[in-house]
């Protein structure tokens, strides 16, 4: 890699965390006002037009508001927890490929932070990372109900994973690649027929292990209806009960990046990344019809293509919220049965149905 | 044992359908029902006040804070006959008289009037009995105003300077009948 090249590379890591942290903020918004409209209120709307600053004023008064130690502390720990949790969450989108490639010139800008030939592990291995954060934290607080909670998190988050993985590995007996660049590529097809784009994705074909993906991932960003780590009604707050000003804002924050990376990685495998219907015959219409050059036509699909991939997060992050102010808790000896009874054996389920599909050539 | 009303209902405890226990159709319902919420709220007028902006209106027969009256020629209507502090159940009122001088006719309407009139808000239950009570058509609840909230105590004691209206006739209360003593003397005659 040039040098320039790795200046631009570096450039697009910078925006992608720029973007996470602001898609964070403004996950908080949203989760007021769709709460607030849920249940026919208002929500925020003091803050600038309507309250778009909310956010703003939350941050200021997160950092004003006293930095607490809980007698008995490990201090270290305590605030290292919060960090873990923030540090691991951004660091998952790293992989994710929000564009195709932007050449202008000799220059070719790829919208993702890295390439790695592995990402699925790498954001499957930042995810179980996270838990840590909450594990370091609750731990830390010296509080059973941080405790209880920092535990439920880890057990669940474990529970979780496997079902995840499981389902992840449907994913891999088609795509043969761990690549998440190479598996949106995937997703593009020439097949003719007109709702070939849409019927390539993997949605189309893993149905079931979409299912299970998505019910998994509720767990592993720890929200509703798998939000026991925090449930208020048993365990005050969970593992940041004892925790109070920023060092509780980055755990929030947190939890709406990992919103975010779930919502992107679930776009990514199932629902064609930045793919998006009719870009082929978009990409010709602007070749031969408006006589572009077949680079600038490129570019263009790309950036509609970026588009297209942050409606597709956009509406997960928003069906994270509309799920979270729906659905009730579940009960904690419910979750586990959910994971272990019902999610792994559908997963496995899974696996078997789409060797078998594969061998009897159904799907490739 | 019969049944005291109809409404009884047998519970039969069946095992659940295979829908039932998949979980996904009741959480679809849940949604549907949470999604057309959220488009009332998004699409048709909400039903909050936002109250510094908007404010709730009062009923036409609200009881709020009392206003002393003056006639068509700006002058106080009270004569400081004291019916209302004696129906007022609360002791809320209690006034001063004192007799007009001369050159103050195009002050006070009657030749007795209230030198001073206060009316502790703190005590005052907002009944109207007071306004029932006056023969002069002086002191009336106002429909559109409250005694609004203050920090001590001597702040609720309103004085004639908080009570009497302003003599500028766009600023004087909607509330009371705007009748003289002297047609409503001619009502009541009519009426027997």
């Amino acid at each position: 890699m040039t040098l320039p090249a790795l200046g631009w590379q570096g450039l697009v890591v910078l925006v992608v965390f720029g973007v996470s942290l602001l898609i964070a903020t403004y996950s908080t918004y949203a989760e007021r006002v769709i709460a607030a409209f849920l249940q026919d209120r208002v929500g925020p709307d003091r803050a600038g037009p309507f309250g778009l600053l909310q956010p703003l004023a939350d941050a200021v008064k997160l950092f004003t508001k006293e930095e607490f130690f809980p007698a008995g502390a490990n201090r270290a720990l305590f605030v290292f927890g919060p960090c873990l949790a923030m540090v691991t969450a951004l660091m998952s989108s790293a992989v994710i490929p929000f564009g195709n490639v932007l050449q202008f010139g000799e220059t070719a800008i790829y919208l993702q932070g890295i390439e790695i030939n592995v990402g699925m592990l790498y954001v499957f291995g930042m995810v179980s990372l996270g838990v840590y954060g909450i594990m370091i934290g609750g731990w830390a607080s010296n509080n059973k109900f941080s405790l209880l909670g920092a535990i439920r998190a880890a057990s669940q988050n474990i529970s979780y994973e496997l079902a995840m993985g499981l389902a992840l590995i449907a994913v891999l007996m088609i795509s043969h690649s761990l690549s998440l660049r190479e598996i949106t590529f995937q997703q593009a097809s020439d097949a003719p027929f007109v709702w070939r784009d849409i019927f390539n994705w993997n949605v189309m074909k893993q149905p079931l292990g979409f299912v299970i993906f998505i019910v998994c991932s509720f767990a592993e960003t720890n929200r509703t209806p798998f939000d026991l780590p925090e449930c208020e009604t048993e365990l005050i707050g969970g593992y940041h009960t004892e925790y109070s000003s920023m060092k509780m804002g980055l755990y929030l924050f947190a939890e709406y990046i990992n919103v975010f990376v779930a919502s992107a990685v679930m776009s990514v495998l199932y629902f064609g990344g930045f793919n998006f219907p009719f870009q082929s015959e978009l990409r010709n219409w602007l070749v031969s019809s408006r006589g572009l050059e077949l680079v600038t036509a490129q570019n263009i699909i790309t950036i509609f293509g970026l588009v297209g991939l942050f409606a597709k997060i956009f509406s997960f992050i928003f069906f994270f919220m509309w799920v979270r102010w729906t659905l009730p808790r579940f009960r904690y000896d419910q979750l586990m049965r959910l994971g272990w009874t019902i999610l792994i054996p559908l997963a496995i389920f899974n696996i078997m149905l789409t060797g078998g599909l594969i061998t009897f050539g159904v799907i490739k | 044992m019969e049944s005291l009303s109809k409404r009884a209902k047998v519970l039969t405890k069946k095992p659940m359908t295979l829908a039932e226990r998949a979980y996904l159709p009741a959480i679809f319902q849940g949604l549907s029902i949470t999604m057309q919420h959220f488009f009332r709220a998004a699409t048709k007028k909400q039903i909050t006040i936002r109250y510094p902006e908007e404010t709730r209106p009062f009923s036409p027969v609200f009881r709020g804070l009392h206003v002393l009256k003056r006639d068509e020629a700006g002058r106080e209507r009270c004569t400081a006959c004291g019916l209302c502090a004696v129906a007022c159940p609360a002791e809320a009122i209690t006034m001063v008289a004192g007799e007009r001088k001369k050159g103050e006719e195009n002050l006070y309407r009657e030749e007795k009037y209230a030198v001073s009139y206060e009316i502790n808000m703190l005590r005052c239950i907002f009944c109207g009995l007071c306004e029932e009570a006056c023969p002069k058509a002086a002191v009336y609840l106002q429909a559109d105003k409250m005694a609004p909230p203050r920090f001590e105590r001597d702040e609720f004691i309103y004085g004639k300077d908080r009570l009497v209206e302003p003599v500028t006739p766009d600023n004087r209360s909607k509330r009371g009948i705007q009748l003289t003593p002297e047609q409503a003397d001619k009502l009541r005659s009519q009426l027997a």
